[in-house]
């Protein structure tokens, strides 16, 4: 059913529909209205026996996660940033563990400076934990990614982590068409877990492996990650076939093909890159977009096919490897390995700051004449930075 | 403060017809002050279009949440999917709810040419030294919003009162919709009072409007 | 013909239950049907405290829950030696997560669990001093806050053991640790006010507190067996000496864990809702330094040099513990 509705009420509905049996959270900027929406189903009823667990802090928001999951209960909890590095030691517990957990990151700059506004640091610090993360779009697709993030998880018995941007779209109010109930309920069914901790059936989950067997139980865990690829565009289909609406996948082209310029990125940049995209190709200019959806497993083949043909990308990076440059830059750079492409990456957006047409309209300009450096931070203010750098000189 | 003239301005030339599909987004920007239901106003603003079958996108600039600080909030109207995401920058209606912030943000800053005024003041534009501005038209307006509040709702709370202001104003929602958006988000009482300010707000403007009405 | 009550003491080899009493009477270890959750070959050291109260409290858990039992364990000792992959040593549903997270897992399964409408299913939380005391306590202070239904344990043996005798926050004072060293002009542990986590348990209200150790092990079912008559949070805290990191004979552990509570370091007692409701009295009393002579972890005190001034500390610390406990009620103010 459509609604207008803030993107975190939205995520919030979309969750309770997937019917979860433990939801615990801790609260931070600016994911706390998802959680706030789950406390209110949950205590008017509407979830039945769905447990809402108040944590202390989001470690315990994973412990306890961890706890319901290996009990065979479908849980979600949600956090961002701050919270995300807190609860790092059970993320890899929880993915180590092979938990179909599910959790929103409203992705959010990590402090210091303390910053409570968006970027995908917090996500990115966490690609090396074996979850699976896919990057939501819009508020539409944030909710549809939940719905399907359930079912990936259930399949590989894998956590999935679902972001979005903070405040760009929790906290933004769009129409949404909510997943109803028994569309959901055809889509996503009871729970069955690949191993359940029940006093009638006892295991011990969580022994000490050793050096003799621990790379290959890591290997396993490396190749059901890499089944994901294709799994993931399968429900993506199984998706539209229910909701009738594309919605999920790997990647999405936006005007990609025969390209000369593709222009990558991750979440809701995507939509004003690809309101200039059109301006730009009214002009003339052979100019698309790439959106990557599933960033883990990182869909390697299907970036390569979808750039092999262009002259050049200019990657847009909400996060910064500090010393290094982009993060998703170097994915690309192996996606595109041994091809005559181009690759500029730009760093926006840290910390919140807007994107906007007339930057990246500007920034496009350049590109397609290759004239931009390999890594440019866009809307610097070069003044403020040069007068600090003299300033700490002046100091020392 | 900026001078209008001054201000840089986009020269596209923007225009809303009601009832017909256009390609082009309205694009509201509020002022306010934090505590003033400013992102309450966008929300409701975007639930009216909504209603009527428009597409709309609310979101605040999201500032430290302190009750008092300037805060703005942002409105899109369109008839398709609004994918930009930017602050507005180039606003086709300006919404100040408060109008201390006249002397400490610029409010006006990228208005289009064409765009509306609305300000919750009892003080007309000339009487807030912002006659240049008011020589353009019936497209700035002052509006009594917060005394409309108090004599309906019993409460200085004049966002919901403005919109029915900027119904009557741009046209570019009905005052049935700002009407229902209310009564949706709102307990009864509370949006009674609400509709009731609104519903006056839409008056006065309409009188006004009449009142300078051009051939 | 007048009747002279007779005590049952644990005499001799302290041979588990006494075949003198009915079936019905006897200690959970001494039942064939036993659980026998923690089984041989797992890797403990020889005489582990842990091991033997690990053993105790949960076959007595398991039969207070008709077997309906899911176990919670934090990383430590008790994890690793009884669960070296492939192996395990539990014959229960087990889940080992993280070192500091053991209580909030142990409320996730408790969640679960209710979700699923199966209560009938216990949930217990296990862990040492250390992911009980300092890293889990923050979690530990949120499962009893929300009164989830766990019974968590923890088994005492005052510090980071499995890692090489670290100090925790339940190092008591003087004690040689890795960390803490016999060196200098205060050699072990620093005289801190220590942290008495039964003592914050009781804090929080909870239903039931109470210690015991492993040299009392029929108190310790019986007490394990209470718990579980409860629902909510739950806390018992478990004395159990290690030989290795006390540097104590493997042979002494049971008597070290008596001498602890004969001396008044180590109170025994039970509270309800804050308020405690028995203690064990002392039923021959010895000086500290009877305990403390057993133990390597404080020859500092007695060589080269005797440190009377620390020794005296510590009984003054006992004789605090007898009397706000209550543990020598015959002799009344009397210390």
């Amino acid at each position: 059913m459509f609604k207008q509705v803030e993107g975190s009420r939205a995520v919030a509905e979309a969750v309770a529909a997937c019917r979860p049996e433990v939801i615990c959270a801790y609260p931070i900027s600016p994911q706390t209205h998802i959680v706030e929406g789950l406390s209110r189903i949950v205590k008017e009823g509407k979830l039945g026996t769905c447990e809402f667990v108040n944590v202390e802090s989001e470690f315990a928001a994973m412990s306890v996660a961890i706890g319901a999951s290996a009990t065979g209960a479908r849980t979600y909890t949600a956090t961002a940033s701050q919270g995300l590095l807190y609860m790092v030691e059970a993320v890899y517990n929880a993915s180590g563990l092979g938990l179909p957990i599910v959790m929103t990151v409203a992705n959010r700059a990590i402090g210091a400076p303390i910053n409570i506004w968006n970027d995908h640091s917090d996500s990115m610090s966490q690609r090396d934990s074996g979850w699976i993360q896919i990057f939501a779009e819009t508020n539409q697709e944030a909710a549809d990614l939940h719905v399907q993030a359930f079912r990936i998880a259930e399949e590989l018995s894998l956590p999935v982590m679902v972001c979005m941007d903070g405040f760009i779209l929790t906290h933004a109010s769009e129409r949404v068409d909510i997943p109803e109930q028994e569309q959901v309920d055809s889509f996503l069914k009871p729970y069955v877990p690949r191993q359940v901790l029940d006093p009638a059936n006892p295991v011990s989950i969580g022994a000490m492996v050793g050096p003799e067997a621990f790379t290959e139980v890591r290997y396993m865990a490396h190749m059901k990650t890499l089944s994901a690829l294709e799994l993931i565009p399968q429900v993506a289909k199984d998706f539209e076939e229910i909701f009738h609406r594309d919605s999920g996948g790997l990647i999405r082209g936006y005007h990609c093909e025969g390209a000369e310029t593709v222009v990558i990125a991750l979440g809701s940049v995507l939509g004003t890159i690809k309101d200039v995209i059109d301006e730009q190709r009214e002009n003339g200019v052979s100019i698309g977009a790439l959106g990557i959806i599933s960033y883990r497993p990182f869909p390697f083949d299907a970036v390569r096919a979808a750039l092999k043909d262009a002259k050049r990308v200019v990657i847009i990076e909400k996060a910064l490897s500090v010393g290094i440059g982009g993060v998703v830059a170097q994915d690309i750079r192996h996606a595109l390995s041994g091809l005559e492409i181009h690759q500029y990456t730009v760093i926006a957006g840290l910390g919140g700051r807007p994107i906007t047409k007339a930057s990246l309209d500007d920034l496009f300009n350049k590109a397609v004449v290759d004239d931009i450096r390999g890594l440019t931070f866009l809307d610097l203010d070069q003044e403020l930075v040069d007068a600090e750098m003299k300033r700490e000189a002046g100091q020392s | 403060m900026g001078d209008l003239c001054r201000s840089q301005v986009y020269r596209e030339l923007v225009s809303v017809s009601l009832g017909e599909e256009t390609t082009l987004v309205f694009q509201v920007r509020i002022h306010g002050r934090g505590g003033q239901g400013v992102v309450t106003a966008a929300e409701l603003l975007a639930q009216a279009a909504f209603d009527e079958g428009r597409h709309a996108q609310a979101f605040p600039s999201f500032g430290s949440e302190r009750t008092g600080a300037p805060v703005v909030a942002f409105c899109r109207i369109a008839d398709k999917e609004i994918r930009v995401r930017e602050p507005i920058m180039a606003p086709d209606a300006v919404i100040v709810q408060d109008e201390t912030l006249l002397r400490a943000v610029d409010v006006f800053a990228g208005l289009q040419s064409t765009g509306y005024v609305l300000i919750n003041s009892m003080r007309t534009f000339d009487e807030l030294g912002l006659g240049e501005y008011a020589a353009v038209g019936d497209r700035f307006i002052t509006v009594p919003a917060t005394q409309l509040a108090m004599q309906h709702l019993g409460r200085p709370v004049p966002n919901a009162v403005l919109l029915g202001a900027f119904a009557a104003l741009t046209k570019v929602v009905s005052l049935k919709s700002v009407n229902d958006a209310i009564r949706d988000r709102f307990s009864a009482k509370l949006a009674d009072g609400n509709c009731a300010a609104a519903t006056a707000a839409y008056e006065f403007v309409a009188q006004q409007l009449e009142g300078s009405a051009r051939v | 013909m007048s009747t002279t009550p007779v005590k049952f003491y644990q005499v001799g080899s302290f041979a588990v239950g006494n075949r003198l009493l009915p079936a019905a009477a006897g200690s959970v270890q001494s039942d064939m049907e036993r659980t026998n959750a923690l089984t041989s070959g797992h890797r403990a050291c020889q005489g582990c405290g842990e091991a033997l109260g690990a053993r105790y409290a949960m076959d007595a858990a398991m039969r207070a829950a008709n077997d309906q039992v899911i176990a919670v364990n934090a990383t430590g000792c008790l994890e690793v030696f009884s669960t070296p992959y492939p192996e395990s040593s539990w014959r229960i549903a087990w889940l080992h997560s993280l070192f500091g997270n053991a209580p909030a897992v142990a409320t996730g399964v408790a969640a679960a669990l209710r979700a699923k409408g199966r209560t009938e299913v216990r949930v217990i939380g296990q862990g040492g001093d250390g992911a009980t005391v300092d890293i889990g306590f923050g979690p530990l202070s949120g499962m009893f806050e929300r009164n989830d239904d766990v019974l968590y344990i923890c088994y005492d043996n005052e510090a980071y053991m499995n890692t090489g005798v670290q100090r925790s926050g339940a190092t008591p004072a003087a004690a040689r640790t890795a960390t803490t060293q016999a060196v200098g002009p205060e050699p072990g542990n620093v005289f801190g006010q220590g942290k008495n986590v039964p003592r914050i348990a009781m804090a929080h209200e909870i239903p039931y507190v109470a210690t015991a150790t492993v040299a009392d092990l029929r108190d310790l079912e019986a007490k394990v067996a209470r718990a579980m008559e409860f629902r909510g949070a739950r806390y018992l805290h478990v004395l159990v000496p290690c030989p290795l990191g006390w540097g104590s004979q493997s042979c002494d552990t049971v008597k070290i864990a008596r001498l602890a509570t004969q001396s008044g370091l180590f109170p025994v007692f039970e509270a309800e809702r804050g308020e405690v409701v028995s203690s064990t009295p002392i039923r021959q009393r010895v000086q500290v330094e009877e305990y403390l002579k057993l133990q390597g972890r404080y020859s500092h005190l007695f060589s080269p040099k005797r440190r009377d001034d620390v020794i005296d500390k510590l009984q003054a610390a006992a004789d605090r513990n007898i009397k706000r406990y209550n543990l020598l009620p015959e002799e009344e103010g009397d210390l």
